[in-house]
């Protein structure tokens, strides 16, 4: 029997430890599923070598002169066929032999149709004699830190961390509530900020093997970039963890049910799964809203982390979305304690 | 089991466990408390009987600091919950009604986690051990049934060594025989010498367990005393109960019959009478030599028992005679 058997913060912790780990479909929730995503995110939007564009034309020799080029694959066909490919999506354009001329029929809204029109004209130009009139050389780069994934993983990072804080902190206080532990508890000599500080000191902690696997994953699977400090990393990693346990602990102050709590929980979270960059940029989203998406701790978080991983930015250049943060933590949490129910 | 309190604080010694004076407590249109006055002597086990809603576990909660009354005083061992609550908490112990542990954690963790709260306390295998859970330790508290839910609960209320100790309905929804495991180690806990406080609506439990008993009735004390003294009031240590039918001749079909009362009150050892539902209720003494009489005094009118049975008076007779009703009408 040590000291720490005998410390009530120490009991509370690992109460809520040995919950969590007795919870399996939790951990699935926690570990394993941000895992997953970004395992399926990763082959889905994985880098593909260049596409070769599919073209038709009406007469033999335009095809062949667009075949000259490597991004086109030409055919020959009649005028009414070409239309009909060109209406079902076969073929993306159809140049046309016209007497003094070439006409393409193609869906100018369509990007791949455009470049496909640049191409082929191109291609026809050239057959017909042009000569380039500044020579141009390609250099082709393929970057990491640029591709999807790349983007992406941050994001889940957010996500992830708002998720397991949200709902590790949300559904364990309101069942407690629901339970009377919680009248149980505070009818008892146990001082409670230390209830509280139980919550926050196993998500940290939790915190460390959640952040290590899933960035661990994404660093040895997909190669994604860790450009700046790591130690800075970490600190954002708690920061973002610790804004959205008080925001946990803000939506759970007063539920009295389950179901009450994860509505208000999906109130919360759902806004931000859409508007806060996960899984495309936050800037998509019209001027009158950006104040409103920028000031959303997600937002912040994905922002941070974003600049951290891909850019290399330090902390000193990340006031603002650390600031917005620090006001995401202290702000709930105040709040959080003055109206917080213990029965 | 651990004998006897500890040392009592400086300051306590001369003051009741408990003291209450005219606590009222209302919840919006509902008067749960109203108007309790209360002492309960050290090393007492002071029962607060009554229905469903009668105010007991609102006056236990307020007691236990969980609730605030509107007005009144709440004094336990000389101390208040206004300025006294922290060093109160750590001298009372408390099992609420329907708390749930953590269905997850095994007895022994729950037990710990409960002992690190106190300063001073018994050690988690002693609490394991009064509350007979030494074979569920390792379980956990969701494979529990309610009667070793009941004795857990109780062991968390132990773990710190109270001197004062509120249980609140604790053998509600136990079986007989889990109620009388929970029983037995109340005992024990009374012979250690400890003050219990404790609710509950079944009339036996109180009988058997506490050394007095206030009946609780719309947030009012309607009766206070040893359970002895309380069934005494009543006016005899037995009751009989009776139906009787008029046979007349020639009648196509007996009727209820009809009782003079004053004919009933002047046999000897009849001490009072009441009527409920055409059931008569007699309080007797001497029920040996009463019974005869009354089935001659019966017999004499031309009356048929239709039903008869007799029955040691108890609370619950003292609670019908004060209220009209039954203790589980409600």
């Amino acid at each position: 029997m040590n000291k720490l058997e005998f410390s009530s913060l120490y009991q509370l912790t690992m109460a809520r430890f040995r919950l969590l780990f007795r919870e399996p479909e939790a951990l699935f929730w926690i570990f394993i599923f941000p895992i997953l995503l970004a395992a399926g995110l990763g082959i889905a939007f994985r880098n593909r070598p260049a596409d070769v564009l599919p073209v038709a034309a009406t007469t033999p020799q335009l095809t062949q002169a667009l075949a000259a080029d490597k991004g086109l694959n030409a055919a020959t066909m009649d005028a009414p066929t070409g239309t009909h490919s060109l209406a079902t999506g076969s073929i993306l354009l159809l140049a046309i032999q016209q007497p003094g001329g070439v006409a393409y029929q193609y869906d100018d809204t369509n990007p791949d149709a455009r470049t496909a029109r640049l191409i082929a004209d191109r291609a026809v130009q050239a057959a017909g004699g042009q000569r380039e009139a500044v020579h141009a050389q390609n250099q082709l780069i393929h970057e990491t830190g640029s591709r999807y994934i790349d983007f992406v993983i941050p994001g889940l990072l957010g996500m992830n961390l708002m998720g397991s804080a949200i709902w590790g902190l949300g559904f364990a206080i309101v069942e407690a509530r629901q339970k009377k532990l919680l009248k149980r508890l505070v009818a008892s000599p146990m001082p409670r900020w230390q209830y509280l500080a139980s919550f926050l000191l196993s998500r940290l902690l939790m915190l460390v093997i959640e952040v290590v696997a899933f960035l661990g994953f994404a660093g040895l699977v997909f190669g994604v970039p860790f450009r700046g400090s790591l130690w800075q990393l970490a600190f954002l990693c708690v920061l973002t963890s610790m804004a959205f346990s008080a925001l946990g602990l803000l939506i759970s102050s007063r539920a009295k049910t389950m179901e009450a709590a994860s509505g208000l929980m999906n109130l919360v979270m759902l806004p931000m799964w859409i508007l806060s960059g996960v899984f495309f940029s936050a800037s998509r989203f019209p001027a009158v809203l950006q104040p409103f998406v920028r000031a959303l701790p997600l937002t912040a978080a994905n922002e941070a982390f974003r600049a951290n991983m891909l850019q290399g930015t330090s902390l000193s250049h990340l006031a603002a979305p650390v600031a917005i943060l620090l006001a995401w933590l202290i702000v709930p949490f105040a709040l959080a304690l003055r109206i917080f129910r213990w029965r | 089991m651990k004998d006897g309190l500890r040392t009592p604080v400086a300051g306590s010694a001369a003051s009741p466990p408990l003291l209450l004076r005219g606590l009222r407590k209302a919840f919006a249109d509902v008067q749960a408390v109203d108007g309790l006055d209360l002492e309960v002597a050290p090393g007492e086990c002071f029962g607060l009987l009554g229905p469903n809603g009668a105010g007991k576990t609102t006056t236990i909660e307020i007691c236990e600091g969980l609730t605030d009354p509107d007005h009144g005083t709440v004094e336990l061992l000389g101390l208040n919950w206004t300025t006294g609550a922290n060093q109160l908490r750590q001298r009372i112990g408390i099992q609420l009604q329907e708390t749930q542990f953590p269905e997850k954690l095994t007895v022994e963790e729950t037990l710990r986690l409960f002992r690190s709260f106190f300063r001073h306390g018994v050690s988690v295998d002693e609490s394991i051990r009064t509350a007979q859970l030494e074979e569920k330790r390792g379980s956990r508290v969701g494979g529990l049934s309610g009667g070793q839910k009941q004795r857990l609960a109780m062991a968390c209320a132990l773990v710190g060594d109270p001197e004062l100790l509120f249980l609140d309905e604790p053998t509600t929804g136990l079986d007989p025989q889990a109620r009388r495991h929970l029983w037995d180690l109340v005992d024990q806990l009374k012979l250690a010498g400890r003050t219990i406080i404790l609710t509950t609506h079944y009339m036996e439990e109180a009988e058997r367990l506490c050394d007095r008993v206030a009946i609780m009735d719309h947030g009012r004390v309607i009766a206070l005393g040893t359970p002895k003294q309380l069934i005494a009031t009543v006016g005899g240590e037995d009751i009989v109960e009776f139906a009787v039918t008029h046979s007349e001749p020639g009648a196509q079909h007996s009727v209820r019959g009809v009782v003079n009362p004053a004919q009933l009150m002047a046999i000897p050892g009849v001490q009072s009478h009441r009527v409920d539902a055409a059931l008569h209720q007699l309080s007797v003494s001497e029920l040996h030599t009463t019974v005869p009489r009354i089935f001659a005094a019966l017999a004499a009118e031309g009356l048929h028992l239709s039903e008869f049975r007799t029955h040691s008076a108890t609370l619950e007779d003292v609670f019908v005679r004060l209220t009209g009703r039954n203790l589980r009408d409600e």
